[in-house]
């Protein structure tokens, strides 16, 4: 009788093997179209400094067809994103009211309300 | 009634294997039977040599977590009749050393159960003569879902940072220490931050979520983490940012 214990590698594809691991996978992924995004945004801001003339050539480069398919692309991922964000934020922030925890679904409706009012307050502040 | 069902088990022996393998056993079908059931046939009957560990059968205490066709379950917690008509694979913890045949090494987990002193830490106790530490159903509510873990390491098991980083505290220890944080008897919140609130504690954990999902007690350890997450960062902010923080 000898100690000789044994240790199983991981697989290179262990995130294939569930569908959970595969969700998670495609949610890390989307976070880089989230930051690639607001990359946009940033560059957006440093071409509104440099004055009228880069800031036109700016707007004129997202509102080509290419321009258009990333932004697209990034709308469809920050989706995903925030919507699995959403799902699991009761886990993350449980609240208690008089020692009883408020049901999950109440929290997450909670998040899409303050997403609705946000999306509308920017679509007014722009004029639309 | 000779329906069988196949098993398929993971078996190393340290003596004589220079790695597992499988070894089918054909166990018979019955439909109130658990894989830990099917098990203690195939050593009973066929082959006594297997090696796995029990005690309960009655998910309580913790000891028969195997990996069941690739997922973490309680062996006494899986019906045969989920598996019918198909092959049931049986092998050891993922993540974990296999000692022999089912049976994982745990010492890396008892370890870091410890470091979390998974127990109540008191500053200053107070006298016998003034009585007991009283807690309302309120603050009970409050931390009793993560005091239901009765440390099986299927968390451990399901979760891709543990396997890929052995250093990472883990599902299981940091849902008890969340528990015993939240607990109003507790003031040890600080002296477990230096081991849940480091980069190999909380911050090791990239919300993957599977622990959650595997756990047969419904613990939910990835809610008590992200919890911890908010908490340290809210104690970080406290202490560095607001004039006469701590430290
Ligand atoms: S948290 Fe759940 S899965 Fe993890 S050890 Fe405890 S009871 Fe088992
Ligand atoms: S035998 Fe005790 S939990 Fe399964």
């Amino acid at each position: 009788m000898s100690r000789r214990p044994y240790l199983r590698k991981i697989e290179r594809h262990w995130w294939l093997r569930h569908r959970r691991y595969v969700v998670y996978m495609v949610r890390e992924l989307t976070s880089l179209f989230v930051a690639l995004y607001c990359a946009l945004l940033v560059d957006g801001l440093v071409r509104l400094a440099q004055g009228q003339a880069a800031w036109e050539g700016f707007v004129a480069a997202i509102s080509s067809p290419l321009g258009v398919l990333f932004q697209l692309l990034c709308l469809v991922f920050a989706t995903f994103h925030s919507i699995t964000w959403f799902a699991v934020t009761p886990k993350a922030m449980p609240v208690m009211v008089k020692g009883e925890a408020v049901p999950p679904w109440t929290i997450v409706t909670a998040h899409y309300a303050v997403w609705a009012a946000l999306s509308l307050l920017v679509l007014v502040a722009a004029g639309v | 009634m000779n329906e069988t069902i196949a098993l398929e088990v993971l078996r190393y022996n340290p003596d004589t294997d220079r790695e597992p393998h499988f070894q089918r056993y054909a166990v018979p079908y019955r439909d109130e039977w658990v894989v830990l059931d099917a098990l203690t046939h195939i050593k009973d009957q066929l082959d006594a040599t297997l090696c796995f560990r029990w005690s309960c059968h009655m998910a309580v205490c913790g000891s028969c977590g195997v990996m069941i066709n690739g997922e973490p379950k309680l062996g006494c917690h899986a019906f045969l009749r989920d598996y019918r008509n198909g092959v049931v694979r049986v092998e050891p913890l993922d993540h974990f050393p296999i000692e022999r045949d089912l049976v994982i090494v745990m010492d890396d987990f008892m370890a870091k159960l410890s470091s979390v002193e998974p127990y109540l830490l008191v500053d200053a106790a107070k006298p016998l003569g003034e009585g007991e530490h009283l807690q309302t159903p309120a603050e009970l509510n409050l931390f009793k879902q993560y005091a239901q873990c009765i440390n099986c390491l299927l968390c451990y098991a399901a979760c891709p940072q543990y396997g890929l980083n052995e250093g990472f505290v883990g599902p299981a220890a940091l849902a008890l220490a969340h528990r015993y944080n939240l607990d109003s008897r507790d003031t040890g919140k600080d002296r477990r931050a230096e081991v849940v609130a480091s980069n190999e504690g909380v911050w090791e954990c990239s919300f993957v979520g599977a622990c959650s999902a595997v756990c047969p007690k419904g613990v939910d350890p990835a809610a008590a983490i992200q919890q911890t997450k908010v908490s340290a960062s809210l104690d970080w902010f406290k202490a560095f940012l607001l004039p006469g923080g701590r430290k």
